[in-house]
């Protein structure tokens, strides 16, 4: 699905990824844990292709293709999707327009013709019911008003709506409460498919008791510097990073 | 340009017109005193600070507009029929600065609605009469002052007391020549009281010749009269135009104006909006859309000379290209307008590193008991949406031109005309591409 080999990346001159390792195969869900500044997030913008990020080494292949050559709107078209940390706010796009032209761009892309209007109402209604989003908030613009949890609801309605092959989740727990994560987290199992693979980048273990990782991998300064099964998020939760910071400077020494 | 140049310009401009002014109708008095204003103060140059921005002078200092040919080319009806769609408006069509009648549909005037070519009412209607030149001041303008000694028609357009009409009044100016020339169309719209209308003015040119088009139209509202005003200007990349609209609004009425800017070379907007009476109310909304090297400057003045008014106005932009755009909008509160709510946003959008906007606000507030606010920004397009839309599979030309549409949805939202909002969004999917 994804292979990621000695990706290096910086942002204003500053070096933050430094030669990640990464491999995820059809219908699997790993985990990016680590802490604060290890270069979660920036993991997951570089795959989704924020301009402000450059790619210094390294290569992303996706699906068989070169993924780093690829514009943004790119590699949404080929079906890498990535879940917002912070969704933002478009005032003045509805979110019914907003995914009719993304979809339809994405089907343009694929050869096929626009989505008949009926057929898109039908897959909304559809999708919606996945993270219980209100009927109400499809129809206002992209985000505007939205509660935290709503936004991240959306993200994942979104989701639903363009069928990914990968779906990165960027810490998309953070800021929900317990219901909203487990309606998110729901949401997400609901669209594990064979076919389907997730990268699931999170601060803290809880996400990964509703959302069940095949693999746990441990960044830290710009590398994965340990992986595992699922129990090594609990060995996290328990222990914290300091151990695995130990280690990691033990190799590096 | 010094004095000498500069009467000469003007000389030139009204070469011919001594032979032709007796056989002008209306008041020759006032034509006289207009034409006097005019030679004067000439053609306004960028060291006047209305027009600092734009320099009319430098547009006549070329050579261009000086033709007085007379017009060859015929304007048909295939050709009319091409032009904005407003559906079921009766089509009052003005060529070149004179109504005819015979491209118009006068057929679907409303009960209630009574439109006349200007020259002749001036001549045979006392309403019209009365009302000439009674907002737009001759001898505060030369624009104002050129059309009205030159001018050789347009129409007049009366709505009578109690007239609710849900048939728009659609003026469509058209310029066209074989030579490059100036036209000075002139209208006068008068709502009596609680009467109810709206009046589309669309501005069109066809082929390559440059054409000014100085065209000055009065609006009395009187009590009640709730007027829907609008200006779809389209002209193609020949045309150039000095637009003139001076209101003076009466007790209760209501006047809404749109201003849509979308097209043309060349635009400068003079919009003045005087309350005479208390309890009276005014919304202006703006959109101009501005690309390659084209020059559109609105000015707006609101004067609440009385208590108790009420004006809101919103002005949106975007420019991209080389073009140049200005927004100037004046509010006036008088000492005695007590009780005045007057607001006024100006928000504009550069799409590109060499286009240029220059805004400013000017409220002058005599009055102490009054809420006004203005405010004015301007910004790119917000790269983090940009990003988001684009993340989601939208090109980036599609997420570009998503976000300039959310940017106008402030003023789409408040056009109660469902042919110009279509209309509008025709030419917001256009502008990029």
């Amino acid at each position: 699905m994804i292979s990621i080999k000695n990706l290096h990346a910086s942002v204003d001159g500053k070096e933050i990824l430094r030669g990640l390792n990464l491999e995820v195969k059809a219908a699997e869900v790993h985990a990016i844990m680590g802490p604060n500044g290890s270069g979660k997030s920036t993991l997951a913008s570089v795959l989704a292709g924020r301009e402000e990020y450059e790619v210094t080494d390294g290569s992303v292949s996706f699906g068989g293709k070169d993924l780093l050559e690829m514009s943004a709107e790119d590699r949404a078209r080929e079906g890498l999707f990535l879940a917002f940390q912070y969704p933002i706010e478009i005032p003045g796009v509805s979110n019914i327009n907003f995914l009719k032209t993304a979809l339809n761009e994405i089907r343009e892309y694929k050869g096929l013709g626009p989505i008949e209007a009926k057929e898109f109402l039908a897959l909304v209604k559809e999708k919606q019911k996945l993270v219980e989003l209100d009927g109400k908030l499809t129809g206002r613009s992209v985000n505007e008003g939205f509660s935290g949890g709503e936004k991240k609801r959306n993200e994942i309605f979104q989701m639903a709506m363009l069928e990914p092959k990968l779906g990165i989740l960027d810490e998309t727990d953070s800021g929900l409460d317990i219901d909203a994560l487990r309606i998110v987290a729901n949401g997400v199992n609901k669209l594990r498919t064979p076919d389907r693979s997730f990268i699931v980048v999170t601060h803290y273990q809880r996400l990964l008791d509703y959302i069940v990782p095949d693999f746990v991998h441990v960044l830290y300064n710009g590398r994965i510097v340990k992986s595992g099964p699922k129990e090594l998020a609990l060995e996290l939760e328990e222990k914290g990073y300091d151990w695995i910071k130990s280690e990691a400077q033990n190799v590096e020494a | 340009m010094n004095a000498v140049a500069e009467n000469k310009l003007t000389s030139r401009l009204l070469n011919g017109i001594e032979g032709k002014l007796p056989s002008l109708s209306g008041d020759a008095q006032l034509r006289r005193k207009a034409l006097a204003y005019f030679q004067e103060n000439g053609i306004p140059t960028r060291k006047w600070e209305d027009y600092k921005y734009i320099n009319p002078e430098g547009l006549f200092r070329i050579g261009e507009f000086m033709s007085n040919a007379p017009v060859i080319r015929e304007v048909s009806q295939l050709d009319v029929d091409r032009m904005t769609v407003i559906p079921g408006a009766a089509k009052l069509v003005i060529v070149n600065g004179v109504f005819v009648p015979a491209l118009s549909n006068l057929d679907r005037i409303p009960q209630g609605i009574t439109v006349k070519s200007i020259a002749d009412a001036v001549v045979s209607d006392e309403i019209a009469k009365k009302y000439y030149a009674h907002q737009a001041n001759p001898e505060s303008d030369s624009f104002i002052a050129w059309n009205t000694a030159v001018s050789e028609g347009g129409v007049f357009v009366h709505i009578a007391s109690n007239t609710q009409s849900e048939v728009p009044i659609h003026i469509l100016h058209i310029a066209c020549n074989e030579a490059a020339s100036t036209f000075h169309p002139r209208n006068l719209i008068v709502a009596e009281r609680d009467s109810k209308a709206e009046v589309i003015e669309s501005f069109e040119t066809i082929g390559p010749v440059k054409t000014l088009t100085n065209v000055v139209t009065e609006v009395i509202a009187h009590t009640n009269a709730h007027l829907d005003h609008y200006r779809l200007q389209v002209e193609g990349i020949a045309g150039h135009q000095v637009n003139t609209t001076c209101v003076a609004a009466s007790k209760g009425s209501n006047y809404k104006t749109y201003t849509f800017t979308v097209d043309g070379a060349w635009v400068r907007n003079n919009l003045n909006i005087v309350f005479t009476e208390p309890h009276t109310e005014s919304h202006l909304y703006g959109l101009y859309l501005a690309d390659k090297n084209r020059v559109i400057d609105n000015h707006t003045i609101v004067d609440h000379t009385v208590p108790h008014c009420m004006s809101n106005e919103l002005y949106k932009g975007v420019m991209d290209g080389k073009s140049t755009a200005v927004f100037n909008g004046k509010i006036f509160v008088r000492r005695d307008a007590q009780k005045t709510n007057a607001y006024q946003t100006n928000r504009n959008i550069l799409l590109s590193d060499d286009a240029t906007i220059n805004t400013k606000p000017q409220l002058e507030i005599y009055a102490d008991d009054v809420k006004c606010s203005h405010g004015t920004s301007t910004g790119r397009l917000n790269e983090e949406a940009l990003f988001y839309l684009r993340a989601r599979g939208i090109g980036e030309r599609s997420a570009r031109k998503l976000l300039v549409r959310a940017f106008a949805e402030e003023i789409v939202n408040n056009v109660p005309n469902e042919a110009v909002v279509a209309y509008l969004d025709n030419r917001l999917n256009h502008i990029m591409a």
